[in-house]
């Protein structure tokens, strides 16, 4: 029997470490060619990892959460045939400080005697790792009686309960002095064993879950505590007519051709951004606060803020500035959807220069947007709304939509970012401005 | 070497050893049990049963001579009564003998396969026995340890000669006319009375500062009443230094020496689990202290070997091994079982009895409860003047905020009868009211329960 160490694969980006956010295997499970082993997560994306032999797991060297090196040993799996080195001497235990190397796209298999060879000492097996361990919810159900106390129940209720598997402390009494009777144990059965819910009334519920924050949503909590720390948050709210703009995409839309996508409003929205960042380049930039260094882009990359099952996530439209109101709709449409299926590549989810935050139809009056680090703005839109409008003479219903924006204060000045807000606002609410060219 | 191969293996066939094959049997588990002695254990060989058939019997002499005494007021007279200690051992063994054939029977019932001879451990599977006619054996998916306990011997006085055990007393030829109990817990009072009505001048030895340490002085109080006038002559904070010359040497708590004339001493100083010579080191189970450990399924460290009875730690009764053995059984069927009992009930067969299931008063407030207690003297119990023991009473601890019932116990003339009624009260998980609001039939004594609640809710009828 010989071994392969599999190492934490260098998964591009320049990153140097990975976040290990799901095993497929466990010690002692068999693997097969293929197989996918384990999951792991950089800044951006999710890599998968494939057992490149046929084997027995024997070891896994990171619980589910750890941040690992990249060439830091993953996993080792027995093996069929070559290698023969004594388990205990190969753990490459330098391999945690070694600087990444020429990323090959997938996990980096080094059978073991290599991998002894190449490391730089050979040192005596670290402790072994605890084997992963899912973190159980700690009393999902509420408990019904006190801690340590044995629940009250005659012994054929309890005969019963052993029977079908139910712990007694989950049921609720109804019974003198907090006896469970067979009728409530009954109804808990009845209920799918289910705790029950205020039926004798309300009860105090006292359980707590724990969840490890880990993945996506630690990445998501990192960012925004980032973000919400370091910047200074200037949020400006201005209304919006978009009659005439909710008149013309109508009249694109029923005019469109059969291989244009369905026009929303974000489309019109990125155009006008662009208008009016080529007179504010100021607000189409990043700041990087460590270096105190500003960074215009000239490019004007948008990152659409997505609801996806995992999370928030931020794809790009990428040179906004050179796409025409039809391809920004057809890439806005590739892009949230693939972010949604979790197939954008890395690329597409980093880089943006001013990002804007949509939510649709829940979108509400005002929203306070936190700004994507490192950028400087943010721009959020609300709900459109038919509002009775004065127009001089008398009242009209007309379509009003709120934006909130949020600019990094540091950067951006209050008379900067009112002057930005109001420019779009005037290219939105006569939007023929937005197609004018110089 | 013969052998036989079966699901279930029971090692031992005391209380919980052959309860725990008849279930298995009635289960339909392939079942085989190995006894080196007699069926039924000590519970029904040298303890339990023997002792309660002679304290049977020193409890009708004492009446009688009582009778032949002065006027007893009921109007009967006899003529001088003698005891035949002699017969009364063979009345005895003749009951002993009909519960050995009658637990056989059960087994055979069953269908469960009896293997006479010592059992041996050669792995956690398999078991040599000895036999009659040779080396058995036995190999089995399932064991279980059923071993028991034995009498704890007295580095100063070892078992021998005029030194006895337990099992020794419940069969001499004549009543020891001056018998010295080392040990002054249950099992030694409750010989130690039977001899005492027997005829014997006895004195106990206890080496705590109150016999029947176990239990709280007030129920203690009426047994040491009735000791008293029976002559029994009681030394607490004593320590037995050894015998010679049929003179045992005691020393005092002061340090003062006492020097009792003993024709037998009776060594009751507490039992030790039956943990060796069966090879359990080849097992190398896990203990706690000098039992074989347990989970609540009474599975010890190694897989598929359980242990159920004495050899598992306290208290050590036959009842609560019975319990252990049927429900090992079931868990062996493939029943999802665990043990759950509220109250394991214990007696003490002394005069007047004790009873007591769950806690007392002192240690429902140690668990941090505040407790309602309610007690009734058998002194306003007309049963219990009509059969002239008066002596004792039923006591009720309750938690005070539910009137949930934590503890019952009792002290008096066959009181032990009442050790269901209080079992059930607690498995039931019974208030005061569920007591309080059960009728109790008169006149006996049992009304004291109904009354002991009663008085815990505060409106005792009959004190």
């Amino acid at each position: 029997m010989g071994e392969f160490v599999i190492k934490m694969p260098d998964v591009g980006e320049g990153v140097a470490e990975a976040e290990l956010v799901e095993w497929h295997v466990k010690p002692g499970d068999p693997v097969r060619e293929d197989m996918v082993l384990a999951a792991v997560m950089t800044d951006k994306a999710t890599v998968e990892i494939p057992s490149p032999v046929d084997g027995t797991v024997l070891w896994l060297g990171a619980e589910v959460g750890d941040t690992v090196a990249v060439k830091a040993p993953l996993l080792r799996i027995a093996i069929e045939g070559e290698g023969h080195a004594p388990a205990d001497t190969a753990m490459d235990t330098a391999a945690k400080a070694e600087t990444p190397a020429a990323p090959p796209e997938t996990a980096e298999i080094i059978p073991l005697e290599r991998a002894t060879a190449a490391s730089p000492r050979v040192e005596p097996a670290a402790p072994p790792p605890a084997a992963p361990r899912r973190e159980s919810p700690a009393a999902a159900h509420p408990a019904r009686h006190e801690p340590g106390e044995r629940p009250l129940a005659s012994p054929a209720v309890r005969l019963r309960a052993q029977e079908a598997g139910v712990d007694l402390r989950q049921v609720a009494a109804t019974g003198p002095a907090g006896r469970i009777t067979h009728d409530d144990l009954d109804q808990f059965l009845a209920r799918g064993a289910q705790p029950a819910t205020a039926v004798p009334g309300l009860a105090r519920k006292t359980a707590t879950e724990e969840i490890k924050v880990t993945g996506m949503r630690r990445r998501i909590a990192e960012k925004m505590r980032l973000a919400a720390s370091r910047i200074p948050h200037i949020t400006y709210v201005e209304e919006v007519d978009v009659t005439d703009l909710e008149d013309l995409r109508a009249t694109m839309n029923a005019g469109r051709k059969p291989d244009q996508p369905k026009l929303t409003l974000l489309p019109f929205l990125m155009r006008a951004l662009v208008k009016t960042l080529g007179e504010q380049p100021g607000v189409n930039a990043t700041f990087d606060d460590d270096a105190g260094i500003i960074t215009r882009h000239g490019a004007v990359h948008i990152g659409i803020a997505t609801q996806t099952p995992s999370g928030l996530t931020v794809p790009v439209v990428r040179h906004a500035e050179a796409r025409s109101i039809w391809d920004s709709a057809a890439e806005l449409t590739r892009l949230a959807d693939a972010a949604r299926n979790g197939t954008a590549a890395r690329e597409e989810l980093s880089g943006s220069t001013i990002t804007i935050t949509s939510l649709g139809a829940i979108g509400g009056i005002v929203t306070t947007p936190i700004i994507n680090h490192p950028e400087v703005a943010i721009v959020g839109v609300n709900k459109i709304m038919t509002r009775p409008v004065w127009d001089g003479t008398q009242f009209v219903p007309r379509k009003i939509m709120n934006l909130s924006s949020s600019f990094d204060h540091r950067i951006v000045d209050g008379w900067d970012a009112a002057v930005f807000v109001q420019r779009i606002k005037a290219l939105l609410e006569t939007p023929a401005l937005i197609f004018i060219e110089g | 070497m013969k052998e036989i191969v079966c699901k279930l293996l029971v090692i031992g066939a005391g209380p919980g050893g052959y309860v725990c094959a008849i279930r298995a049997g009635q289960l339909g588990v392939d079942t085989v049990i190995v006894e080196s002695t007699k069926a039924g254990g000590t519970c029904l060989n040298i303890g339990c049963i023997p002792s309660k058939a002679l304290i049977h019997a020193a409890e009708e002499f004492d009446k009688v001579r009582h009778m032949a005494g002065a006027t007893n007021g009921l109007g009967i007279s006899v003529e001088a009564p003698r005891l035949d200690l002699a017969q009364t051992v063979r009345w005895k063994d003749g009951i002993v003998g009909r519960l050995n054939a009658g637990v056989l029977g059960l087994l055979r019932k069953a269908k469960v396969k009896i293997v006479h001879g010592r059992a041996h451990f050669r792995d956690g599977k398999t078991v040599e026995v000895e036999t009659e006619t040779g080396t058995q054996l036995i190999r089995a998916e399932t064991v279980v340890i059923a071993t028991g306990s034995e009498p704890v011997e007295l580095p100063a006085l070892p078992f021998g000669g005029p030194v006895i055990s337990s099992t020794e007393a419940l069969s001499l030829p004549t009543v020891p006319k001056m018998l010295v109990v080392v040990g002054g817990g249950y099992i030694g009072l409750e010989l130690g009375t039977a001899f005492a009505k027997m005829g014997s001048e006895v004195t106990v030895v206890e080496a705590t500062q109150q016999i029947l340490p176990q239990y709280d002085a007030e129920l203690v109080k009426p047994v040491t009443k009735r000791l008293t006038e029976l002559g029994v002559r009681i030394l607490t904070g004593a320590k037995a230094k050894g015998l010679s010359n049929e003179v045992l040497v005691v020393e005092m708590a002061s340090g003062e020496e006492k020097r009792l004339a003993a024709d037998k001493v009776l060594v009751t100083v507490g039992r030790k689990p039956r943990t060796e010579g069966w090879g359990l080191e080849e097992l190398d189970l896990d203990r706690s202290g000098r039992f074989i450990r347990i989970d609540e399924r009474c599975r010890t460290s190694m897989r598929g070997v359980y242990a159920i009875g004495d050899v598992t730690g306290e208290p050590m009764l036959a009842h609560r091994a019975m319990a252990q053995g049927e429900m090992v059984a079931e868990i062996v069927a493939g029943r999802k079982r665990v043990w759950d009992k509220r109250a394991i009930p214990a007696v003490c067969f002394t005069d007047p009895e004790i009873v007591t299931a769950g806690l007392s008063p002192d240690e429902a407030r140690a668990q941090g409860y505040e407790v309602r207690v309610g007690l009734f003297p058998f002194s306003a119990n007309g049963r219990a003047m009509t059969t002239q023991q008066e002596d004792g009473f039923v006591r009720a601890v309750a938690r005070a905020d539910t009137n949930l019932v934590v503890g019952l116990q009792a002290v008096g003339a066959g009181v032990s009868e009442l050790s269901s009624a209080f079992s059930l009260a607690l498995e039931m998980g019974a208030r005061l009211e569920d007591i309080a609001g059960t009728i109790h039939a008169h006149p006996t004594r049992s009304e004291g329960l109904q009354e002991a609640a009663l008085k815990a809710l505060g409106h005792a009828l009959h004190i």
